[in-house]
This record gives C-alpha cells, sequence and structure tokens, in this order.
C-alpha cells in the first residue's frame, strides 16, 4: 500500500508525521522521502548509502565562441526570453534556459550545444525502521516531478524485494508536478494542514488536486488547538466535501524537542498520548476500506 | 511621501512553513505605515495566500498563458519529426497506426516542433496556466499576486510574469516560492537582496544551508531572520557566525504570534516592535544594497 503525506501549505509538520508513522512499532516500512526540492528525513534516520543514481533534470544550451557569429538566429527563436544581445554578444542565461534545444537545432553554424543538468541524486539504503529512498535535486532544477517518480518507482521495486507492505511517501509542498507525481496511483493521500487562514486557503487546492486525480484523501489537523474557531472552519470544509477527518494532533513541543534529537515523536515518546494518537490515525487510514 | 531608492528585496526559505509570508506581510505592513511606495509580490504561485491579510481593490488581471501545438491530421504526414525535435517527450507518434498526439501536460510551449514541422501541419494554440492579479491595497502601495491555475504542472511562467509586472515599481518586496529549484531562483534572480527566514530546527538549518549554497553560486547577497527563535536548537547560530552571515533579525516563538497569524492577521500590526525592527533592518538593507549605490 502507497500513503501520500502532503500539505500544500509548508511547515504544516508533514514531514514529522511522515517520520512518525514511518517508525510505528512492529512494522518495517519503506520511506520514500519525495520532498526533492528540500529532503530532510536522512537527517533523523542517517540511512545508509547502499546505491547512488544519477538524475538527469533536462538540459542546458552552452555557446562555443569560436564558432559563434553573433547573428542573433537564436536569439529570435528562443521562448524562455534566455537569449540576449549586450553591445553585440550573445549570451545564454543558464537561469532562464529551459532546456528545449531549439536554439541548437536552428543554429545555422552549429555553435550549440546541449548538456545534461547531472547535478541530482538518488539515494538508497537501510534505515532503523525499514528501507528508505531519497532524491536530491539540484538548486535550480526543474523536472522535479521526474525524480519524484523515479524516486517511488525505486521504493516500489525494494518493497518487493524485500517483501514490505507499506510505502510511505513524504511529499513536498505545493500543488505542482512533484506534488501531482507524489500523488498519483496512490492509495491514500493524507494533507496534514494547519488552522490558520493560510492552512485553509492552501488545504482546499491540496483536494482540489486529490480530487481532480480521484484519489481517497485524509485530512490530518495538525496544531488544531493553535486556533479551535479556524479547526471547526476546516472541519466543516472537509465535511462539506466528504473528506474524512483522520484525526487532529495538539500543538505539542516536544515534536521539535523529538527532531532536535532526531529521532521521531514515537521513538521519542512512545508511550506518549500524542503517540497514541498518531497509531490510531494510522490505524483509522490504513484499515478504512 | 518618502522617497527611497529602487529595491527588491526577496523573502525566501528552503523549508516551507518558516514565516516567510509572515515577514514579507510585515514588512510591507510596516513600509505602507510608514507611507513608503511599496509593491508586495505574492511569488508563491502554488499556494498564493498574501491577498488572504490585505484588503484591496483589484486593479488589473491578466491571464498568463501558453502556446500549445495542435497538429492538423490531414497536413501531417506522419514522419515524427516534430516528435524528435520535442524535448519534453509531449509529442506521442506510431507512424504506422497513422497515430499522433500532443500531450499538453508536457509541453513548454518552446515553439520547437512548430519548427520541425515542413508540411505546415502544426498551429498554436493558448492554453491559460494562471493569472496575475494587481490590487491596490492603499495610495501608494500595491500587491501583485501571482496564481497558478490547478493541476497546472509548473509555475514558473506565471511567477514570471508577476515580476515582470512589478519591473518598474521603486520598492519591491517578493514573497518567494519555498525550497530552491527553479520557481525559487526566479524569484531571487531579480532580486537586490534576500532574506532567508528560518527556524532553529535540523530540519530548517538544513534547508538553510541548501538556500545559501545556491545564493552564493548566482552572487546574491543575504541575510537571516530567525523565526521561532526558542524552539530548537542553537546550532544554527554557530552556522551563521561561521559563513558570516548576518542575522538580521530573531522573532521569538510565542504563541500570541502563532495565534495572531492563524486568524490571517498581519503580525506587525499586532506586535508593534516588531514594525520598528523590520524598518530598521529595511533602512540598512537599502542604504547598502539600493540602486544609487549598487549596479543592478
Amino acid at each position: 500500500m502507497e500513503i501520500a503525506i502532503i500539505s500544500g501549505k509548508g511547515g504544516t509538520g508533514k514531514s514529522s508525521i511522515s517520520a512518525a508513522f514511518a517508525t510505528l512499532i512492529g512494522q518495517p516500512v519503506v520511506l520514500a522521502d519525495c520532498d526533492v526540492d528540500a529532503a530532510n528525513l536522512h537527517i533523523l534516520f542517517t540511512p545508509t548509502h547502499e546505491e547512488e543514481q544519477v538524475y538527469i533534470a533536462g538540459q542546458t544550451a552552452i555557446i562555443d565562441y569560436s564558432i559563434c557569429t553573433h547573428c542573433g538566429i537564436c536569439m529570435d527563436y528562443c521562448r524562455f526570453d534566455a537569449i540576449h544581445s549586450m553591445d553585440g554578444k550573445i549570451t545564454i542565461s543558464e537561469t532562464s534556459c529551459d532546456g528545449c534545444h531549439l536554439c541548437a537545432r536552428v543554429c545555422p553554424h552549429g555553435a550549440i550545444t546541449m548538456v545534461d543538468n547531472d547535478k541530482s541524486r538518488m539515494y538508497s539504503g537501510a534505515f532503523r525502521n525499514g528501507r528508505m529512498v531519497y532524491g536530491r535535486l539540484a538548486p535550480g532544477e526543474e523536472n522535479s516531478g521526474k525524480l519524484v517518480n523515479m524516486v517511488r518507482d525505486k521504493a516500489k521495486a525494494i518493497a518487493k524485494d524485500y517483501n514490505l507492505e507499506n510505502i510511505i511517501i513524504d511529499g513536498p509542498p505545493g500543488i505542482g508536478c512533484a506534488v501531482i507525481s507524489s500523488i498519483t496511483g496512490t492509495n491514500h493521500v493524507v494533507v496534514v494542514t494547519e488552522p490558520t487562514l493560510s492552512g485553509l486557503h492552501d488545504l482546499k487546492r491540496a483536494l482540489e488536486i486529490v480530487e481532480k486525480f480521484s484519489l481517497k484523501a485524509w485530512v490530518i489537523i495538525n496544531k488544531y488547538d493553535l486556533n479551535d474557531d479556524m479547526s471547526r472552519l476546516i472541519e466543516q470544509h472537509c465535511h462539506e466535501k466528504g473528506i474524512p477527518l483522520a484525526g487532529k494532533l495538539p500543538f505539542n513541543p516536544s515534536v521539535v524537542e523529538a527532531m532536535v534529537n532526531l529521532k521521531s515523536i514515537i521513538e521519542w515518546q512512545p508511550q506518549s498520548e500524542f503517540s497514541r494518537q498518531i497509531g490510531a490515525i494510522w490505524n483509522t487510514i490504513t484499515q478504512s476500506k | 511621501m518618502i522617497s527611497i531608492d529602487p529595491i527588491k528585496i526577496a523573502i525566501a526559505s528552503g523549508k516551507g512553513g518558516t514565516g516567510k509570508t509572515l515577514v514579507a506581510t510585515s514588512l510591507f505592513y510596516a513600509l505602507q505605515r510608514e507611507r513608503i511606495e511599496a509593491t508586495l509580490v505574492d511569488c508563491d504561485a502554488e499556494e498564493p495566500n498574501v491577498m488572504s491579510f490585505f484588503q484591496g481593490q483589484l486593479e488589473k488581471s491578466a491571464e498568463v498563458m501558453q502556446r500549445v501545438p495542435v497538429i492538423d491530421e490531414n497536413k501531417c504526414t506522419y514522419c515524427g519529426k516534430c516528435h524528435e525535435y520535442c524535448n519534453y517527450k509531449a509529442i506521442f507518434i506510431l507512424p504506422p497506426m497513422k497515430v499522433i498526439k500532443v500531450m499538453e501536460d508536457l509541453c513548454h510551449g518552446c515553439g520547437a516542433c512548430t519548427v520541425a514541422c515542413e508540411y505546415g501541419a502544426i498551429v498554436e494554440k493558448d492554453v491559460s496556466l494562471g493569472q496575475v492579479n494587481q490590487y491596490a491595497v492603499s495610495e501608494n502601495s500595491k500587491i501583485i499576486e501571482s496564481r497558478m491555475n490547478v493541476g497546472v504542472y509548473s509555475p514558473v511562467r506565471v511567477i514570471k510574469a508577476a515580476i515582470n509586472e512589478s519591473n518598474n515599481h521603486r520598492v519591491v518586496i517578493m514573497d518567494s516560492p519555498p525550497g530552491t529549484s527553479c520557481p525559487f531562483i526566479q524569484t531571487v534572480a531579480r532580486a537586490d537582496f534576500v532574506i532567508l527566514v528560518t527556524e532553529p530546527t535540523p530540519f530548517g538549518l538544513s534547508d538553510l544551508k541548501q538556500s545559501v549554497e545556491t545564493l552564493k553560486t548566482m552572487g546574491k547577497s543575504c541575510g537571516v531572520i530567525i523565526n521561532r527563535a526558542g524552539l530548537g536548537n542553537d546550532a544554527i547560530y554557530g552556522y551563521l557566525h561561521d559563513q558570516g552571515i548576518p542575522l538580521l533579525l530573531e522573532i521569538p516563538f510565542d504563541r500570541e504570534i502563532a495565534s495572531a497569524y492563524s486568524k490571517g492577521k498581519i503580525v506587525a500590526a499586532e506586535k508593534r516592535y516588531l514594525q520598528t525592527l523590520l524598518l530598521t533592518v529595511f533602512n540598512i538593507i537599502v542604504k547598502k544594497y539600493g540602486n544609487s549605490h549598487h549596479q543592478r
């Protein structure tokens, strides 16, 4: 079973909850950190580096100035505003280049080549409650959705090899391609929100995307007691949309304490009421039909 | 009205939810109170929520469009050149079956396929990616919001369009999207100075390091605001010290701040001391990085 945890808004506690789900006692899992833009779970779980794979995040155009005549034809074709002429010299902006290859194709002198953006990586190994896969997108790269797909494929292969039933996917914030890639085809999508106006706004957009792909959605209201009124509004929204509330968790400084000590809250305070509640939420989600 | 040197400041963070929007809205509010002409650009096109903190009059709204190919199957010879030219694998073709299909979700609108086609079988149509909305929030301050449509894959074009809209504005505060990938780069690339907002936790520090490294390679100057100070640990202070990165401000962890923010209130409006502190930080940044002293 694949369970994706997303949030819309960042900082709602998505990764802390993913870490908790990944360390519930007596059930080893595959943990896939798909927040490839800001992967964090390896900090808590220091997995072994058994495998490393290069991920090619598109291409960038490079000019060979020994050939370029600065005719400017490439500039006329570029739709990403990446090619400029300054004092008669043509330059390509690495940040704006989308890697479409068109400039290289139209250059009459063959002065432009495409190079692979090969700084991104995918790692996999063992962690203390199973196996872990995580991606690391190099700064400035796009196409993170494809790296997410690669991480998920790897996680599925590992689950089969090691005969592990559950894959926990820690997704990225937002609602863009990396989120879409993190949730498509999963059995459950858990949206972690917080009782703030921004939290509610972002939750609505996140639920729209889950709905668009006809997936089974759940909502967790984290830190619900920071604003009871807003929590009620969120509950009401879920109710109207027919989306089940998997549970509500109170604000708990121990969650940060656990993180500082590089543990999940389940590992840090296994006997606490809070940890019991997380276990109950997990059961609610996984035992539903 | 006070005149200030033109400056663009991006408020960013690697990790989401550290308080970027809290800082951006508070700084903008403080500038408003000082009657400084300013524009706040919400660059988090996937989840824009700056406007939920302000009341404003919608002045302008523009759709951000992208071109995607439409193939005329009567003219198409199934030669496959467009498929070969497409670097995004957005054109699916099965010549023996006479099947050709554009996968619009994968298309980046580069136009390579139209250049490739020798039979005039490809025309283009516009599809909407989102909107750029401009609001007047007071006499001399504006908010420009980028808002990507749900289901669109990349917010980059919408973000770019929003930033372009602010080109001629004097003082521009940009609320950046989280992370360090393309949307972040597009935002900070236009900034004279970047304020990184973080929290003193292992996740916060790890993401801060990644943001700092990225900004270094781009040659961008930055400073750090630590939010929820007191929660977590001290590792971040050592890092800032070692790297020589200025700590601009600390905002203490305070349930009242969390509660005010949760209700959609601007924190600086509730906590007056934050206005004063943010203005001080702002003035130092303008002095050093504003555009009468500093070439962009």
